[in-house]
């Protein structure tokens, strides 16, 4: 199995890949909690990215309303660790469960009623919105004022339940982002992999060489969606509040589709390579503004669009397929 | 609760309506010629209602005068817009189109947030606690004349792309962008001329609603928000869906926030965009195409 996820993948690649992953386990140990809290971050990105990427670049549905799923996960693994105490990776199963069902809900709606393109996009949308209300009025989950998990300085690292110090998260997500790339690279190989991109290539074309378009769209939600709320259960874990207004807004998602739309849509290594520079960017102008002594709210998310313009603009197709060629990894 | 309230609500969300109706209007246009959802349409309405706050306070000039300086301004925003940016996308594919625009709105929307502060302003006319009563119903005039206003554009706006040469060939370009082309009309500046006309509808809903509501720059995608729901209930590329939708929208607003609580008042507008986009995804007023 692992010999045959290798198979095609230029040996210069898999070179590059494994000095990637052997320098991102090195990491922790010589950074200091700072740099170590923009690692986490970047690792989240790209994972939440990659996520992203399996219904929009390899299946070619756009989705804007992905906070959804952050929202649903975090909101139902926080919920029952608050409330029963139960173990985020039970919790997960229900975070899962929860976003799946709301994946399926949409993708049934929209696919099953020709919703397509930008109705999509804004049905995606409207969706989280109506989420981000209900969350506000939902007393269960503590509504808008906020849920918050026990924060307490932990001495050991509770894998169990996911309590401990940022290097455990930090590791945590490093697994999870190479997770989703071994699961990714699998996918696009498997048979539903290929009837993704033809549906996204041509639907009607698909459907003519037998493809069941609405079959396998319903796979890329769920697939996504599942994968995306596993990043929430994370996410409330690591920063101990959740409030709507914030996890299910709009501005999160596009946030969070900018990593793989910089990087290259439909890429595997898109997302990463999305992250690295976006988040790794953002601080350092953050950096720069601290050491100029300017502090305005707003100012990262105008460089945000003024890089996503610019990629747009001059590099549709993101940063990695150019880069890919220069680096003579083009297949 | 007697049922004047009701009544009275339901009047002021139908005026509020007609104006969230011209900014839709505005997407419409927009969408229906240049195929093009612009999704920065909440963040130029919020320009707008930050230019009629500076020019209130500098000139001390009423809104309903200020409309239309500021969809001047507004109109060559967009006109420039389209033409420097957006008409180069015009054969990408359409998540690329989108794309640009939530890059534009998310620069326009934190650029205000820069230069404006992230608190709420509003102004105050002379007018601003007057109302006129109608019977039973009690209306606030500011809202009475910013509805009046935007039924006003909104026929100059019919009438412009029905009798003048200028707005037949818009249409023509809407209609068929081969033919436009072969017949010689220049679709690249009609474009931006549309994008410029929309954009000046934002513009006048904008001075008008500053007449009756506050600003904050990160309102901006909830306008972008509103402005879909609105179009899309109407139907997307019909004119007077944009102001059927409006209306609705309004109306369900205010009754929302009576009945249940005000803060939850958008989910009846969401629920309402979920069952159109199910039950007739063309919009009540829009014509099925392929």
């Amino acid at each position: 199995m692992i010999a045959r996820l290798a198979d095609g993948v230029p040996r210069k690649g898999l070179w590059l890949l494994a000095a990637l992953l052997l320098l991102l386990t090195l990491f922790p140990l010589f950074a200091s909690g700072y740099l170590l809290a923009i690692g986490f971050l970047i690792l989240y990105f790209a994972y939440v990215g990659q996520a992203w990427n399996v219904m929009m670049g390899f299946a070619g549905q756009l989705s804007l309303g992905h906070s959804l799923y952050v929202g649903l996960g975090a909101y139902a693994a926080a919920a029952l660790y608050v409330h029963f105490g139960v173990s985020p990776w039970i919790g997960l199963g229900a975070a899962i469960g929860i976003s799946m069902l709301a994946g399926a809900a949409i993708g049934f709606l929209a696919f099953r009623f020709g919703v397509a393109g930008v109705y999509f996009a804004i049905l995606t949308i409207a969706f989280a919105e109506f989420a981000r209300i209900g969350f506000d009025h939902f007393a269960w989950v503590r509504g808008s004022s906020g849920l918050f998990l026990p924060v307490a300085n932990y001495t050991e690292n509770d894998l169990w339940n996911l309590r401990g110090s940022p290097v455990m998260f930090y590791y945590l997500m490093l697994a999870m982002t190479a997770g989703a790339f071994v699961l990714c690279h699998a996918l696009l190989r498997s048979r539903m992999g290929y009837y993704w991109l033809a549906i996204r290539e041509s639907p009607e074309a698909a459907a003519a060489l037998g493809v069941n378009v609405f079959r396998y769209k319903m796979y890329a939600v769920v697939i996504s969606a599942a994968m995306t709320s596993l990043s929430g259960v994370v996410f409330a874990f690591y920063y101990n509040n959740l409030f709507p207004e914030q996890i299910f807004h709009i501005s999160r998602s596009i946030e969070l589709i900018l990593g793989p739309i910089i990087g290259g849509i439909g890429t595997l290594v898109g997302p990463i390579v999305g992250a690295f520079l976006l988040t790794g960017l953002a601080e350092g102008l953050r950096e720069l503004m601290l050491q100029l002594g300017i502090d305005v709210p707003g100012v990262k998310q105008v460089f945000y669009g003024l890089c996503l313009l610019l990629v747009i603009m001059f590099l549709p197709d993101g940063v990695w397929p150019p880069l890919a060629r220069k680096l003579g990894l083009h297949r | 609760m007697p049922v004047e309230i009701y009544l009275n609500v339901a009047a002021s969300g139908l005026l509020t309506g007609l104006v969230y109706g011209l900014m839709a209007l505005g997407l419409s246009v927009i969408f229906g010629v240049v195929r093009v959802v612009n999704f920065a349409h909440g963040e130029m309405m919020t320009l707008a209602m930050y230019l009629t706050l500076l020019l209130f306070s500098a000139l001390k000039l009423d809104p309903l005068v200020l409309l239309v300086p500021i969809a001047a301004v507004l109109f060559v925003f967009g006109y420039l817009l389209q033409a420097g940016l957006i008409n180069p996308f015009i054969n990408r594919p359409e998540h690329s189109q989108f794309m640009l625009l939530v890059a534009i709105g998310l620069i326009l929307v934190n650029a205000q947030l820069i230069a404006f502060g992230p608190d709420a302003q509003g102004i105050r006319t002379a007018y601003s606690f007057d109302s006129y009563q109608l019977g039973p119903l009690i209306v606030d005039a500011s809202k009475v004349y910013a509805a009046g206003a935007a039924l006003v554009v909104a026929a100059a706006l019919f009438a412009f792309f029905r009798f003048t040469l200028r707005g037949k060939s818009i249409r023509a370009c809407a209609d068929n962008y081969q033919g436009a082309l072969v017949v010689g009309l220049n679709v690249k500046h009609l474009y931006a001329l549309t994008f410029g006309i929309g954009a000046a509808c934002v513009g006048a809903a904008g001075a008008m609603l500053m007449a009756v509501t506050d600003v904050t720059p990160t309102i901006g995608p909830s306008y972008t928000l509103l402005a879909f729901v609105i179009v899309i209930t109407g139907g997307l590329g019909s004119m007077g869906g944009a102001l059927l939708g409006g209306l609705l929208i309004g109306l369900t607003e205010a009754l929302g926030g009576v009945l249940f609580t005000p803060s939850a008042k958008s989910m009846f507008a969401f629920g309402l965009l979920v069952l159109v986009l199910l039950f007739r995804p063309q919009g009540i007023l829009g014509r099925k195409t392929a």
